[in-house]
Protein backbone atom coordinates (compact mmCIF):
# COMPACT_ATOMS: atom_id res chain seq x y z
CA UNK A 1 0.00 0.00 0.00
CA UNK A 2 0.78 3.23 -0.78
CA UNK A 3 -0.14 7.14 0.04
CA UNK A 4 0.34 8.00 -3.55
CA UNK A 5 -2.96 8.00 -5.01
CA UNK A 6 -3.65 5.83 -8.50
CA UNK A 7 -3.24 9.00 -10.43
CA UNK A 8 -0.24 10.12 -8.96
CA UNK A 9 1.30 6.45 -10.14
CA UNK A 10 0.91 7.02 -13.19
CA UNK A 11 1.14 10.70 -14.42
CA UNK A 12 4.57 11.03 -16.00
CA UNK A 13 4.63 7.55 -17.16
CA UNK A 14 3.35 7.89 -20.71
CA UNK A 15 3.50 10.79 -23.25
CA UNK A 16 3.60 13.90 -21.52
CA UNK A 17 1.82 16.07 -24.22
CA UNK A 18 4.71 18.65 -24.53
CA UNK A 19 6.98 17.46 -26.97
CA UNK A 20 6.22 19.16 -29.80
CA UNK A 21 7.01 22.72 -28.36
CA UNK A 22 10.36 21.51 -27.41
CA UNK A 23 10.55 20.21 -31.06
CA UNK A 24 9.05 23.24 -33.05
CA UNK A 25 11.23 25.86 -30.63
CA UNK A 26 14.29 24.15 -32.07
CA UNK A 27 13.10 24.24 -35.53
CA UNK A 28 11.94 28.05 -34.88
CA UNK A 29 15.33 28.98 -33.41
CA UNK A 30 17.19 26.81 -36.11
CA UNK A 31 15.69 29.29 -38.74
CA UNK A 32 16.90 32.32 -36.89
CA UNK A 33 20.47 30.98 -36.28
CA UNK A 34 21.26 30.67 -40.12
CA UNK A 35 20.45 34.01 -40.57
CA UNK A 36 22.35 35.47 -37.39
CA UNK A 37 24.74 33.14 -37.92
CA UNK A 38 25.41 34.03 -41.12
CA UNK A 39 25.07 37.54 -40.41
CA UNK A 40 28.17 36.95 -37.16
CA UNK A 41 29.89 35.56 -39.82
CA UNK A 42 29.80 38.33 -42.13
CA UNK A 43 30.22 41.04 -39.35
CA UNK A 44 33.31 39.45 -37.75
CA UNK A 45 34.59 39.38 -41.12
CA UNK A 46 34.10 43.03 -41.97
CA UNK A 47 34.61 44.40 -38.46
CA UNK A 48 38.13 45.52 -40.17
CA UNK A 49 40.44 44.44 -37.41
CA UNK A 50 40.23 42.77 -34.01
CA UNK A 51 41.51 45.23 -31.62
CA UNK A 52 39.31 46.54 -28.75
CA UNK A 53 37.95 49.57 -30.81
CA UNK A 54 37.10 47.63 -33.58
CA UNK A 55 34.75 45.49 -30.98
CA UNK A 56 33.32 48.69 -29.86
CA UNK A 57 32.99 50.45 -32.87
CA UNK A 58 31.08 47.41 -34.16
CA UNK A 59 28.39 47.00 -31.61
CA UNK A 60 28.35 50.96 -30.78
CA UNK A 61 25.34 50.57 -33.79
CA UNK A 62 22.54 49.89 -32.44
CA UNK A 63 21.32 47.43 -35.29
CA UNK A 64 24.90 45.02 -34.51
CA UNK A 65 23.72 45.56 -31.40
CA UNK A 66 20.25 44.54 -31.64
CA UNK A 67 21.29 41.06 -33.40
CA UNK A 68 24.12 40.56 -30.91
CA UNK A 69 21.66 39.98 -28.40
CA UNK A 70 19.16 38.24 -30.80
CA UNK A 71 22.26 36.35 -31.43
CA UNK A 72 23.06 35.46 -27.79
CA UNK A 73 19.73 34.69 -26.60
CA UNK A 74 18.99 32.16 -29.72
CA UNK A 75 21.93 30.43 -29.79
CA UNK A 76 21.36 29.67 -26.12
CA UNK A 77 17.89 28.55 -26.42
CA UNK A 78 18.96 26.30 -29.42
CA UNK A 79 21.83 24.91 -27.45
CA UNK A 80 19.95 24.44 -24.35
CA UNK A 81 17.11 22.11 -26.55
CA UNK A 82 19.58 20.08 -28.20
CA UNK A 83 21.87 19.50 -25.12
CA UNK A 84 18.76 18.57 -23.65
CA UNK A 85 17.82 16.05 -26.25
CA UNK A 86 21.55 14.77 -25.94
CA UNK A 87 21.32 14.22 -22.15
CA UNK A 88 18.25 12.60 -22.18
CA UNK A 89 19.70 10.10 -24.64
CA UNK A 90 22.79 9.21 -23.22
CA UNK A 91 22.14 9.79 -19.69
CA UNK A 92 20.55 6.56 -18.04
CA UNK A 93 20.51 7.10 -14.31
CA UNK A 94 17.01 9.41 -13.28
CA UNK A 95 19.37 11.52 -10.52
CA UNK A 96 22.64 11.96 -12.57
CA UNK A 97 20.54 12.78 -15.85
CA UNK A 98 17.96 15.66 -13.62
CA UNK A 99 21.66 17.34 -12.28
CA UNK A 100 23.25 16.90 -15.25
CA UNK A 101 20.28 19.05 -16.79
CA UNK A 102 20.04 21.34 -14.19
CA UNK A 103 24.18 22.03 -14.16
CA UNK A 104 23.63 22.26 -18.37
CA UNK A 105 20.14 24.53 -17.70
CA UNK A 106 22.05 27.16 -15.17
CA UNK A 107 25.47 27.19 -17.10
CA UNK A 108 23.49 28.34 -20.46
CA UNK A 109 21.19 30.53 -18.46
CA UNK A 110 24.04 32.99 -16.97
CA UNK A 111 25.90 32.54 -19.78
CA UNK A 112 23.00 34.23 -22.00
CA UNK A 113 22.64 36.79 -19.33
CA UNK A 114 26.14 38.20 -19.19
CA UNK A 115 26.48 37.97 -23.18
CA UNK A 116 23.40 40.31 -23.69
CA UNK A 117 24.53 42.50 -20.86
CA UNK A 118 28.28 42.25 -22.15
CA UNK A 119 26.92 43.93 -25.65
CA UNK A 120 24.49 46.45 -23.90
CA UNK A 121 26.90 47.75 -21.99
CA UNK A 122 29.15 48.28 -25.34
CA UNK A 123 26.22 49.47 -27.30
CA UNK A 124 26.00 51.82 -24.25
CA UNK A 125 29.05 53.15 -24.62
CA UNK A 126 30.43 52.28 -20.95
CA UNK A 127 32.98 49.49 -21.81
CA UNK A 128 36.06 51.92 -21.76
CA UNK B 1 9.46 -6.15 -9.90
CA UNK B 2 11.19 -8.44 -12.25
CA UNK B 3 13.13 -6.55 -14.82
CA UNK B 4 11.95 -7.08 -18.10
CA UNK B 5 14.01 -7.57 -21.62
CA UNK B 6 13.85 -3.68 -22.92
CA UNK B 7 13.40 -3.42 -26.45
CA UNK B 8 16.83 -1.85 -27.55
CA UNK B 9 16.80 1.86 -29.20
CA UNK B 10 17.49 1.29 -33.25
CA UNK B 11 21.01 2.80 -33.15
CA UNK B 12 22.07 -0.19 -30.81
CA UNK B 13 21.53 -3.19 -34.11
CA UNK B 14 20.92 -1.41 -37.34
CA UNK B 15 24.09 -1.85 -40.05
CA UNK B 16 26.39 1.18 -39.71
CA UNK B 17 25.80 3.13 -43.01
CA UNK B 18 27.89 6.82 -43.60
CA UNK B 19 24.38 8.50 -43.08
CA UNK B 20 24.52 7.51 -39.85
CA UNK B 21 27.89 9.31 -39.56
CA UNK B 22 26.36 11.91 -41.06
CA UNK B 23 23.49 11.90 -38.14
CA UNK B 24 26.04 11.78 -35.46
CA UNK B 25 27.90 14.47 -36.38
CA UNK B 26 24.98 16.60 -36.56
CA UNK B 27 24.82 15.67 -32.43
CA UNK B 28 28.60 16.02 -32.10
CA UNK B 29 29.13 19.21 -33.88
CA UNK B 30 26.26 20.66 -32.09
CA UNK B 31 27.70 19.94 -28.54
CA UNK B 32 30.56 21.61 -29.93
CA UNK B 33 29.45 25.30 -31.10
CA UNK B 34 27.49 24.74 -27.12
CA UNK B 35 30.97 24.96 -26.12
CA UNK B 36 31.66 27.10 -29.10
CA UNK B 37 29.06 30.00 -27.81
CA UNK B 38 30.13 29.66 -24.14
CA UNK B 39 33.75 30.72 -25.79
CA UNK B 40 31.48 33.81 -27.64
CA UNK B 41 29.97 34.53 -24.32
CA UNK B 42 33.70 35.15 -23.34
CA UNK B 43 34.71 37.30 -25.80
CA UNK B 44 32.14 39.60 -25.61
CA UNK B 45 32.56 39.78 -22.07
CA UNK B 46 36.34 40.35 -22.13
CA UNK B 47 35.42 42.83 -24.64
CA UNK B 48 32.97 45.15 -22.19
CA UNK B 49 35.56 44.56 -19.39
CA UNK B 50 37.86 47.17 -20.83
CA UNK B 51 40.74 47.06 -23.24
CA UNK B 52 43.16 45.52 -20.78
CA UNK B 53 40.64 42.34 -20.56
CA UNK B 54 40.21 42.18 -24.18
CA UNK B 55 43.98 42.04 -24.74
CA UNK B 56 44.44 39.74 -22.23
CA UNK B 57 41.39 37.32 -23.53
CA UNK B 58 42.81 37.96 -27.32
CA UNK B 59 45.82 36.58 -26.48
CA UNK B 60 44.49 33.64 -24.79
CA UNK B 61 42.17 33.04 -28.21
CA UNK B 62 45.49 33.50 -30.36
CA UNK B 63 47.17 30.70 -28.69
CA UNK B 64 47.56 27.48 -31.23
CA UNK B 65 45.55 25.50 -29.04
CA UNK B 66 42.76 27.96 -28.67
CA UNK B 67 43.15 28.18 -32.58
CA UNK B 68 42.35 24.50 -32.43
CA UNK B 69 39.14 24.97 -30.97
CA UNK B 70 38.02 27.85 -32.95
CA UNK B 71 38.97 25.85 -36.27
CA UNK B 72 36.94 22.97 -34.88
CA UNK B 73 34.42 25.90 -33.72
CA UNK B 74 34.12 27.03 -37.22
CA UNK B 75 34.04 23.79 -39.01
CA UNK B 76 31.31 22.97 -36.79
CA UNK B 77 29.40 25.85 -37.26
CA UNK B 78 29.40 24.97 -41.27
CA UNK B 79 28.17 21.61 -40.96
CA UNK B 80 25.86 22.23 -38.10
CA UNK B 81 24.10 24.79 -40.63
CA UNK B 82 24.17 23.09 -43.90
CA UNK B 83 23.23 19.60 -42.32
CA UNK B 84 20.64 21.55 -39.61
CA UNK B 85 19.25 23.26 -43.07
CA UNK B 86 18.90 19.42 -44.93
CA UNK B 87 16.92 18.22 -41.77
CA UNK B 88 14.87 21.10 -42.16
CA UNK B 89 13.60 19.47 -45.31
CA UNK B 90 13.27 16.50 -43.95
CA UNK B 91 10.80 17.91 -41.48
CA UNK B 92 8.88 19.23 -44.17
CA UNK B 93 8.68 15.49 -45.73
CA UNK B 94 11.10 16.43 -48.55
CA UNK B 95 14.59 13.99 -49.73
CA UNK B 96 14.12 11.40 -48.22
CA UNK B 97 14.31 8.76 -51.02
CA UNK B 98 18.02 6.79 -50.26
CA UNK B 99 19.21 8.47 -53.22
CA UNK B 100 18.53 11.85 -52.31
CA UNK B 101 19.23 11.39 -48.60
CA UNK B 102 22.67 9.99 -49.70
CA UNK B 103 23.40 12.36 -52.30
CA UNK B 104 22.18 15.67 -49.79
CA UNK B 105 24.44 14.00 -47.10
CA UNK B 106 27.75 14.32 -49.71
CA UNK B 107 26.91 17.59 -50.46
CA UNK B 108 26.79 18.71 -47.15
CA UNK B 109 29.72 16.93 -46.17
CA UNK B 110 31.73 18.46 -48.84
CA UNK B 111 30.22 21.85 -49.03
CA UNK B 112 31.02 21.93 -44.98
CA UNK B 113 34.49 21.38 -45.72
CA UNK B 114 34.51 23.96 -48.40
CA UNK B 115 32.46 26.79 -46.68
CA UNK B 116 34.58 25.43 -43.66
CA UNK B 117 37.78 26.61 -44.87
CA UNK B 118 36.08 29.53 -46.80
CA UNK B 119 34.95 31.12 -43.30
CA UNK B 120 38.54 30.51 -41.07
CA UNK B 121 40.22 32.39 -43.89
CA UNK B 122 37.92 35.21 -44.30
CA UNK B 123 37.14 35.97 -41.08
CA UNK B 124 41.19 35.46 -40.39
CA UNK B 125 41.83 38.14 -43.40
CA UNK B 126 39.21 40.56 -41.86
CA UNK B 127 40.01 40.88 -38.39
CA UNK B 128 43.52 41.17 -39.54
CA UNK B 129 45.46 37.80 -38.90
CA UNK B 130 44.24 37.34 -35.65
CA UNK B 131 41.13 35.62 -34.41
Amino acid sequence: MSLKSPLRRVTYLGSAKGGSSHWYAQRVTAVALVLLGLWLVISLASMGGASHEHVVAWLSSPVAAAFAVLLVLTAAWHALLGLQVVIEDYVGDKGTRLAVLLVVKFTFAVAAVIGVLAVLRIAFGVAG
Amino acid sequence: MAQRARPLSPFMHYRWQYTNTLSILHRITGVLLSCGFLLLVYWLAAAAAGPERYAAAAGILASPLAQLVLFGTVFSFCYHLLNGVRHLFFDMGHGFELQTARRSGWAVAIAAIVLGLVVWFVVRAGLGGAA
